[in-house]
C-alpha cells in the first residue's frame, strides 16, 4: 500500500479549475518531486493533502488516501491530529513562517507538547536535540533566540525541525528553498534528504527547479496547467524526457559543461505562455506544442503507461516512440537548440546513478542514498 | 580608520549584550516615554501611600473653610468650603482616579479583545454580526452611554468603572479585529495550522501576542480617557459620595469658582498631568513597540 495515494483529485476556485484529475502515489521513504511552473496547481495539490486550502477553494472530486484512510472524509479534529504528527508541511517563506514574538524554543516545544504529552524539561531537551538534528550550532544557546536573530537558512532549519518534531511519515516541502540562496539551498536539501533517511519519512518535494529535482528526488511528476503530464523515475526522466513539455523544459536549460553561453547560443525556449491553456478543450499544452496534431485538440489526453513506472499524457509522443524506441529526436523548438543536445547529454550526466533505490523501499532503516553526481546546477533549469 | 574600528567594537558590544538589556535601553532612550513614566509613577506612588502620607479620612473637616494655598503651614494647598484639606484630597483622589481608570480600561480591553479577535479571525457572519453590535455602541455618544448606565445603577466606583468599560470596548474591538484580519493570513498562522493547532490555540498563542503592541498603546490612552470620564461624571454629581476623587473636588469647588479658583484649578492640574503622562507613555510605547523603529 502506498503511503499517500492521491486519486483523481480536482480542485476548483471560483472561476477556474486549479487542479484537474491529478493522481499520484508516494511510497514510504521516497522523495517524489512535483514540478511545474507557477500557477500550475502544485501547491494547491499539496495544500489539498493537508486540507488547508483557502476557504474559496473546493475539492470537486477525488480521494486522498493516507495509509488507506481518506483524508477528505476525516473530521476536523482527526485532521488536526494528522497535521504535524503524520503529515507535515514546510513552506517556502522561512522569513515569515515563524512567529516573530516567540522564541524558537517555545515554538518547537509547542509542537512537541501539542502532539506528545511531555514535561517541560523533556520538551526542552527534545527541542535542543531537534535543533542539533537540523545542524544548528550551539543549539542549547540558540534555543532562546527569536526568529529575527536567525538567518533565512537557519529559520528554514527551524521550520524543518518543527515539521519533523513528531516524526511525520510524510513531509510536504512546498518550494522549501526558493527564498534561499544557492549554497544554503543545497545545505537545506541535503539536510532534508538526511532526515528522510534517519526518520524514514517520505518527502513530497514541490519545486520548479529541475536542478533540485535531479539531485534530490527519486521520482518526478511534471504538472502543466493543473494536470500531471508525465510521471517517471529520475534517471529515465532526465535521460529521455517524453512529454513535449518536459522536453521543452530540459531543452531550456543552460549547460555550462557544453560551453553554452547566452552570448554564443540563443537559449531554446518554449514559445507562448501557460495562459494559452485557458479555454483549451484538448491537451492544455497543445497551443505551445511543436508536435501538435488535430486529435490533440479534441480531448485532454489521459496519462498512458509507457514503461514500468512511467506514464505520459501524450499519445503523439507515445506512438512515435513505440516505433523509435531508442533514438528519440530532440524536439525542435527553433531558437537554436544545439543539435544532439537534450537526451544524450543528460543521459551521460546521470549514468553513474545506476543503483537508484527502487521506488517502494519499505519503511524502516533505509539504505544510505548512493552518492550522486555533482549537483547539476547550471544557472538554468528554473521554470 | 580608528573611528571605523571604534564603531565596529561598539557594534560588537551591543550585539553581545543580553536582549533584555537592549530593550530596557530602548525604553530609556525615549524621552517622551521617560517623562510620561516619571509623572505617572509619581501619581501611582501617591495613590499607593495615600494612607501613610495623609492618615485619616480626607473628607473630614480639619480646618477653617477656604484657606488659600500657603496661608497655613498645616494646609499647604489650602482647604475647601467645608474646611477639608485639599492636598489630602488630591492624594487620595489619585487613588480613586487611577483605580477607576485601570479597571475601566481592563473591562474595555477584555470585552474588546474577545469580540475583536473573534470577528477578525473567523470573519464571515461572525464578523458581520459582531461588527453591527460594535457600530450600535459607536453610534451612541460615549459619555451619554456612561451617564445612562450609571444613572440606572448606584453611582458607586464599581458601577462607574463598569460603565466606562462598557462604553469604551468598541474602539479596542475594531483595533484588534484589524490586527487579526491581517495576521490570520500570515505565513506563521498557516504553519501553525499545518502543525495541527486548533483555532483557539492559534488565536491565543500565535496571533494575540503579535496583535498586542497597538492594543497596549490604546490601553494607556483608554486609562486616560476613563480618568477624564470619571472626572466628568463626578462633576455632574454622579459619583460615589464616600470616595474623594479629582472630578468630585472640581465639582465641589464650582460654586466658589470666582472667589477661590484654586479649588477647581488644583484638581484640574492633577487630572491634566495624569492624562498627559498616560498619553506620553502611550506615544512612547507606540514608538518603541513599532517593529519598524529600530531600537
Amino acid at each position: 500500500m502506498s503511503l499517500l495515494a492521491v486519486e483523481n483529485l480536482s480542485v476548483a476556485f471560483p472561476g477556474h479549475v486549479a487542479v484537474r484529475e491529478v493522481s499520484f502515489a508516494i511510497e514510504p521513504g521516497e522523495t517524489l518531486a512535483l514540478v511545474g511552473e507557477s500557477g500550475c496547481g502544485k501547491s494547491v495539490t499539496a495544500f489539498s493533502v493537508m486540507r488547508l486550502l483557502p476557504p474559496n477553494a473546493r475539492i470537486v472530486s477525488g480521494r486522498i488516501l493516507f495509509e488507506g484512510a481518506d483524508l477528505l472524509a476525516a473530521s476536523a479534529p482527526e485532521m488536526r491530529s494528522i497535521r504535524g504528527k503524520q503529515v507535515s508541511l514546510i513552506q517556502q517563506e522561512p522569513m515569515t513562517s515563524l512567529n516573530p514574538v516567540l522564541s524558537i524554543g517555545a515554538q518547537i516545544g509547542e509542537v512537541i507538547r501539542h502532539h506528545d504529552k511531555l514535561s517541560h524539561r523533556a520538551t526542552r531537551a527534545r527541542s535542543i536535540e531537534l535543533l542539533d538534528l537540523v545542524s544548528i550550532p550551539d543549539a542549547h544557546r540558540r534555543i532562546d533566540d527569536y526568529p529575527h536573530n536567525l538567518s533565512g537558512g537557519m529559520r528554514q532549519r527551524v521550520m524543518i525541525a518543527m515539521a519533523v518534531a513528531c516524526g511525520p511519515k510524510l513531509l510536504i516541502a512546498d518550494e522549501p528553498t526558493t527564498a534561499l540562496d544557492v549554497t544554503t539551498q543545497a545545505q537545506v536539501l541535503d539536510l532534508l534528504d538526511d532526515l528522510r533517511r534517519k526518520l524514514s519519512m517520505a518527502v513530497l518535494l514541490i519545486t520548479h527547479d529541475l536542478g533540485v529535482v535531479a539531485q534530490w528526488a527519486d521520482r518526478i511528476n511534471v504538472m502543466y496547467a493543473g494536470r500531471i503530464v508525465e510521471q517517471a523515475g529520475i534517471e529515465p526522466f532526465f535521460a529521455r524526457p517524453m512529454h513535449p513539455y518536459s522536453r521543452g523544459l530540459l531543452g531550456a536549460r543552460v549547460d555550462v559543461d557544453a560551453d553554452e553561453h547566452y552570448s554564443a547560443n540563443r537559449l531554446s525556449e518554449i514559445p507562448g505562455s501557460v495562459g494559452s491553456a485557458m479555454g483549451e478543450a484538448g491537451c492544455p499544452f497543445a497551443p505551445r506544442c511543436p508536435l501538435v496534431e488535430a486529435s490533440c485538440r479534441a480531448a485532454p489526453p489521459p496519462l498512458l503507461a509507457f514503461e514500468a513506472g512511467r506514464r505520459v499524457a501524450c499519445p503523439v509522443t507515445l506512438a512515435a516512440s513505440s516505433e523509435l524506441r531508442d533514438i528519440l529526436p530532440p524536439p525542435s523548438y527553433g531558437g537554436g537548440a544545439p543539435e544532439g543536445g537534450g537526451g544524450g547529454r543528460q543521459h551521460k550526466r546521470f549514468s553513474n546513478i545506476s543503483d537508484l533505490k527502487s521506488a517502494g523501499t519499505p519503511t524502516g532503516a533505509l539504505p544510505p542514498r548512493p552518492s550522486r553526481a555533482p549537483p547539476p546546477y547550471d544557472g538554468g533549469g528554473k521554470l | 580608520m580608528s573611528v571605523e574600528a571604534g564603531k565596529l567594537a561598539d557594534f560588537g558590544n551591543r550585539a553581545a549584550q543580553p536582549r533584555k538589556g537592549r530593550r530596557l535601553r530602548a525604553f530609556l532612550r525615549n524621552p517622551t516615554f521617560v517623562a510620561g513614566v516619571i509623572i505617572l509613577s509619581f501619581f501611582v506612588l501617591l495613590a499607593l501611600f495615600a494612607d501613610l502620607l495623609f492618615p485619616g479620612d480626607p473628607l473630614d473637616m480639619v480646618g477653617p473653610p477656604v484657606l488659600w494655598p500657603g496661608e497655613s503651614v498645616e494646609f499647604p494647598l489650602g482647604t475647601d468650603s467645608l474646611g477639608r484639606d485639599v492636598l489630602a484630597g488630591l492624594v487620595h483622589g489619585a487613588r480613586a482616579s487611577l483605580l477607576v481608570g485601570l479597571s475601566a480600561a481592563a473591562i474595555g480591553l477584555a470585552i474588546g479583545m474577545v469580540v475583536g479577535a473573534a470577528a477578525g479571525f473567523f470573519g464571515g457572519w461572525v464578523d458581520t454580526l459582531l461588527m453591527r453590535v460594535v457600530e450600535l455602541f459607536q453610534t451612541t455618544p460615549t459619555f451619554l452611554l456612561v451617564v445612562v448606565i450609571v444613572a440606572i445603577g448606584e453611582p458607586t466606583m464599581q458601577t462607574i468603572a463598569l460603565a466606562i468599560g462598557i462604553a469604551s470596548w468598541p474602539t479596542v474591538a475594531r483595533l484588534v479585529r484589524a490586527q487579526f484580519r491581517s495576521l490570520r493570513e500570515a505565513d506563521f498562522v498557516m504553519a501553525a495550522r499545518s502543525l495541527g493547532y486548533s483555532n483557539l490555540r492559534i488565536i491565543a498563542q500565535e496571533i494575540l501576542p503579535n496583535a498586542l503592541p497597538p492594543v497596549i498603546v490604546a490601553a494607556s490612552v483608554m486609562i486616560a480617557n476613563a480618568i477624564l470620564t470619571e472626572a466628568g461624571l463626578s462633576f455632574l454629581n454622579m459619583r460615589d459620595a464616600n470616595v474623594v476623587s479629582w472630578g468630585g473636588m472640581i465639582g465641589n469647588g464650582r460654586d466658589l469658582l470666582r472667589t477661590a479658583w484654586f479649588l477647581t484649578a488644583l484638581p484640574g492640574v492633577a487630572i491634566a498631568a495624569a492624562v498627559l503622562s498616560l498619553n506620553l507613555v502611550g506615544d512612547g510605547l507606540n514608538e518603541i513597540l513599532n517593529p519598524r523603529s529600530d531600537p
